[in-house]
C-alpha cells in the first residue's frame, strides 16, 4: 500500500505539465475542429449549428486557394533554398574555410535567425519601398531601373517578396545545421575519399551528401511544415495585401476570424492547416522511428 | 539524432572538441595531388567558393548595418544618400525611439519572456525527471501526450484560444502570453532536457537514496545541478523564442501598453511612418538583446537546437 502511494505520488512531477498540454493545447485543437461545424462570431452567444457549411465556403472561395497556392509557394522557394543552398554554403564552409574564420562565418550567417520576424519585416519594408528603398536603388546603380517596382504593393510580386526576406533570414539557420551535421561525420570517410583521388565535388556527392541525409530530411520536414504555418512574415509586411494577393493560410484564417467576425469559417481554415501540417509532422516522427529500428 | 552528452567532452559540441584530429585529417583543401601542379580549374573553383561564402555573408550583414546606420541619420540623409554613412552619430534617435514607446515593449517583452523562461524550464525539467528517474504510472502515456504536443502548432488554436482566454480573463494580461508561451514550448523543452537527463548514471540516485535522500532532495540537489549546461540551453532557446513570438502577441493583447516587441514596433511603425530614422533606431534596439545573447551562448544555443530539432 505505502509503495503503491509513493508510485502515484511521482504523478506530482508531470502534473504541471500535462495540465498546461492538456488545457492550452490539445482542448483548443479539439475545440477548433467542433468549432468549425458551427456559424458564430464573437459577439454571438449562440454559435449556429451547420454541418460543413463552413467547408464548402472556404473550398468555393478563390481567396482560400491563392493563400494555399502561396503557401505552396513558400514551400517550394524554402526547400530550394533552406535545404539546397543552405547545404551548399555549409560544405563549402568546410572545404574551404580554416578553423578561425570558419566559425566567425558561421555565427554571423546565423544572425538573421536570431533577431525576430518583426525586425527583419520591418527592415525589409524599408527595403522594398518603391521610391527610397535599397533594392531599387540597387537596380538602378547597376543599370536594371526597368525591374525596380513597388515590390509589397504589386499584386505579382508582393508574396515573392514576403517569402525573399524568410530564405534571408532562413538559410543562416540551416546552414548552421548542416554544419553540425557535417562535422559528425567520420573524418575517416574524407580520407578514404581522398585517397581514392576523389576532388571536392565527388567528394560532397558521395560523402557529404549520403552521411547528412537524416538531417536533409529533417530539415525538409521542418521548412515543409513551416512554410504552411507562415504568418508571422506576411502579416509584418503586407498583413495579405495588395487585394489578398499574398494571403497565406494564416493571414487568411486570421483576417476571417477578426476582421469579418467569421469565427466558424476562420476555424474550417485553421483545421486545414492543422491536417497538413500533422500529416507531415506524422510523416517525421514515422521516418524517425523507422530509422531508429534499422540503426 | 545521437549527441555527445558525456561531462567533459561534451563541452566541444561543435569543432572545438577536437582541433589536433581535425587539423591532421583534414587539412586545407591542396591542389589535387595528381598533377601536382596548380590548374586553372582548381583555382576557379576555389574562387567561385569563396566569392559565394563572401558574398552571403555581404547579403546577410548589409542589411542589418544598414538598419544600425540608419538609426543614427536623418530623415534628410536616408532618403539622399542611402549608401552613405551617418553625417553624424545621431543618438537622440535612438533616445527618441525608447521614449516613443521601445521602452515600454521592451519592459513587456523582458517580463514575459523571463518569466516563461523560469517556468518552461522548471516545468520540464520537472517532467522530464519524472518521465526517466522515476517509476511512475502511465509514463508510456505521459511521454506520448508531449510527444503529440510536438506536433501541434499555434496557428491552427488561434480562435479556440481566443474564446478560452476570454472567459477565463487572462485576455490582456501577460499571464495569456506566459502561460502560452510556456505550454507550447514544454514539450519541446522535455524532450530536450530528458534527452541530457537520461544519460546520466543511475547510480547517482542509488548513491543519494542510500544516503537517505528523497526525490524531491535527489532531484533538487543532484540531477539539477548536473543538467546545468542542458538548462542554459533550453534557457537560450526559450528566450529567443518568447522574445520573437509575434501571433500570441497579436491576438491577445489589445492594449498598447501591454504590448511586446515584435507587435508593438509594428504599431510604432505605423505611428511614425516618416520617421524611418526612429524606427530603424528602435528595430537596432529591439534586434540587439537576442543578438548579444546568442553572440555570449552561441555553443549552448546550437547544441540546443541541433539537439532539439531531431527529437
Amino acid at each position: 500500500m505505502g509503495a503503491l502511494l509513493t508510485r502515484w505520488r511521482t504523478v506530482v512531477w508531470v502534473l504541471p505539465a500535462v495540465l498546461l498540454l492538456l488545457v492550452f493545447v490539445y482542448y483548443p485543437i479539439a475545440d477548433n475542429l467542433r468549432l468549425s461545424l458551427f456559424s458564430w462570431n464573437a459577439f454571438s452567444p449562440e454559435p449556429r449549428f451547420v454541418g460543413l457549411d463552413n467547408y464548402a465556403e472556404a473550398f468555393g472561395d478563390p481567396v482560400f486557394w491563392r493563400a494555399l497556392l502561396n503557401n505552396v509557394a513558400y514551400a517550394v522557394v524554402s526547400l530550394v533554398c533552406q535545404a539546397g543552398v543552405s547545404l551548399v554554403l555549409a560544405a563549402l564552409l568546410e572545404e574551404l574555410v580554416g578553423r578561425r574564420l570558419r566559425g566567425l562565418l558561421r555565427t554571423l550567417y546565423f544572425i538573421p535567425a536570431a533577431t525576430s520576424i518583426t525586425v527583419a519585416g520591418v527592415l525589409f519594408s524599408f527595403l522594398y519601398n518603391p521610391r527610397y528603398g535599397l533594392v531599387n536603388e540597387a537596380l538602378q546603380a547597376v543599370g536594371l531601373g526597368h525591374l525596380a517596382r513597388a515590390w509589397l504593393g504589386e499584386e505579382g510580386s508582393a508574396i515573392w517578396s514576403v517569402i525573399a526576406m524568410s530564405q534571408w533570414q532562413g538559410i543562416g539557420y540551416t546552414a548552421v545545421l548542416f554544419v553540425v551535421a557535417i562535422q559528425r561525420i567520420p573524418r575517416e570517410f574524407f580520407e578514404a575519399a581522398r585517397v581514392d583521388g576523389a576532388g571536392p565535388v565527388r567528394t560532397f556527392f558521395s560523402v557529404t551528401l549520403p552521411m547528412v541525409r537524416e538531417m536533409t530530411t529533417l530539415v525538409v520536414i521542418l521548412t515543409i511544415s513551416g512554410a504552411f504555418l507562415v504568418f508571422n512574415e506576411v502579416m509584418v509586411m503586407t498583413s495579405g495585401g495588395p487585394d489578398n494577393s499574398s494571403q497565406v493560410l494564416g493571414t487568411w484564417l486570421y483576417h476571417q476570424a477578426f476582421f469579418e467576425d467569421d469565427m466558424g469559417y476562420a476555424a474550417a481554415v485553421a483545421t486545414v492547416v492543422f491536417v497538413v501540417t500533422f500529416a507531415i509532422a506524422a510523416l517525421q516522427l514515422a521516418l524517425s522511428r523507422r530509422r531508429r529500428d534499422d540503426a | 539524432m545521437t549527441a555527445v552528452k558525456q561531462g567533459a567532452p561534451e563541452e566541444g559540441a561543435l569543432e572545438e572538441g577536437a582541433p589536433e584530429k581535425r587539423a591532421v585529417a583534414v587539412p586545407p583543401a591542396r591542389p589535387p595531388a595528381r598533377g601536382g601542379a596548380v590548374t586553372l580549374r582548381w583555382v576557379a573553383a576555389r574562387v567561385l567558393g569563396w566569392s559565394v561564402l563572401a558574398g552571403f555573408a555581404v547579403a546577410v550583414l548589409y542589411p542589418l548595418l544598414w538598419m544600425v546606420l540608419s538609426g543614427f541619420k536623418d530623415n534628410q540623409e536616408i532618403f539622399e544618400q542611402p549608401w552613405g554613412l551617418p553625417g553624424a552619430l545621431r543618438w537622440e534617435n535612438y533616445a527618441r525611439a525608447w521614449e516613443l514607446g521601445v521602452v515600454r515593449y521592451f519592459t513587456n517583452s523582458v517580463i514575459v519572456t523571463v518569466a516563461s523562461i523560469v517556468a518552461t524550464t522548471l516545468i520540464s525539467a520537472w517532467a522530464a525527471y519524472g518521465l526517466c528517474r522515476l517509476r511512475m504510472p502511465f509514463g508510456n502515456a505521459v511521454a506520448l501526450l508531449v510527444l503529440g504536443g510536438l506536433l501541434l502548432s499555434p496557428t491552427v488554436a488561434l480562435i479556440p484560444l481566443f474564446r478560452l482566454l476570454t472567459s477565463i480573463g487572462l485576455f490582456d494580461t501577460y499571464w495569456a502570453l506566459i502561460v502560452l508561451y510556456t505550454a507550447f514550448r514544454v514539450p519541446f523543452t522535455i524532450f530536450l532536457i530528458r534527452a541530457y537527463m537520461i544519460e546520466l548514471p543511475r547510480e547517482v540516485d542509488e548513491a543519494a537514496t542510500l544516503d537517505g535522500a528523497s526525490p524531491t532532495q535527489i532531484f533538487w540537489r543532484v540531477i539539477l545541478p548536473m543538467c546545468r549546461p542542458i538548462l542554459v540551453s533550453a534557457a537560450l532557446l526559450q528566450a529567443l523564442f518568447a522574445w520573437n513570438e509575434f501571433a500570441f502577441a497579436l491576438v491577445f493583447v489589445s492594449d498598447d501598453a501591454m504590448k511586446t516587441l515584435p507587435v508593438g514596433l509594428m504599431a510604432m511603425q505605423s505611428r511614425l511612418l516618416t520617421d524611418w530614422p526612429v524606427v530603424l533606431a528602435g528595430l537596432t534596439i529591439a534586434a540587439l538583446p537576442t543578438i548579444l545573447l546568442f553572440l555570449a551562448g552561441q555553443r549552448q544555443f546550437i547544441r540546443g537546437l541541433t539537439e532539439g530539432v531531431g527529437k
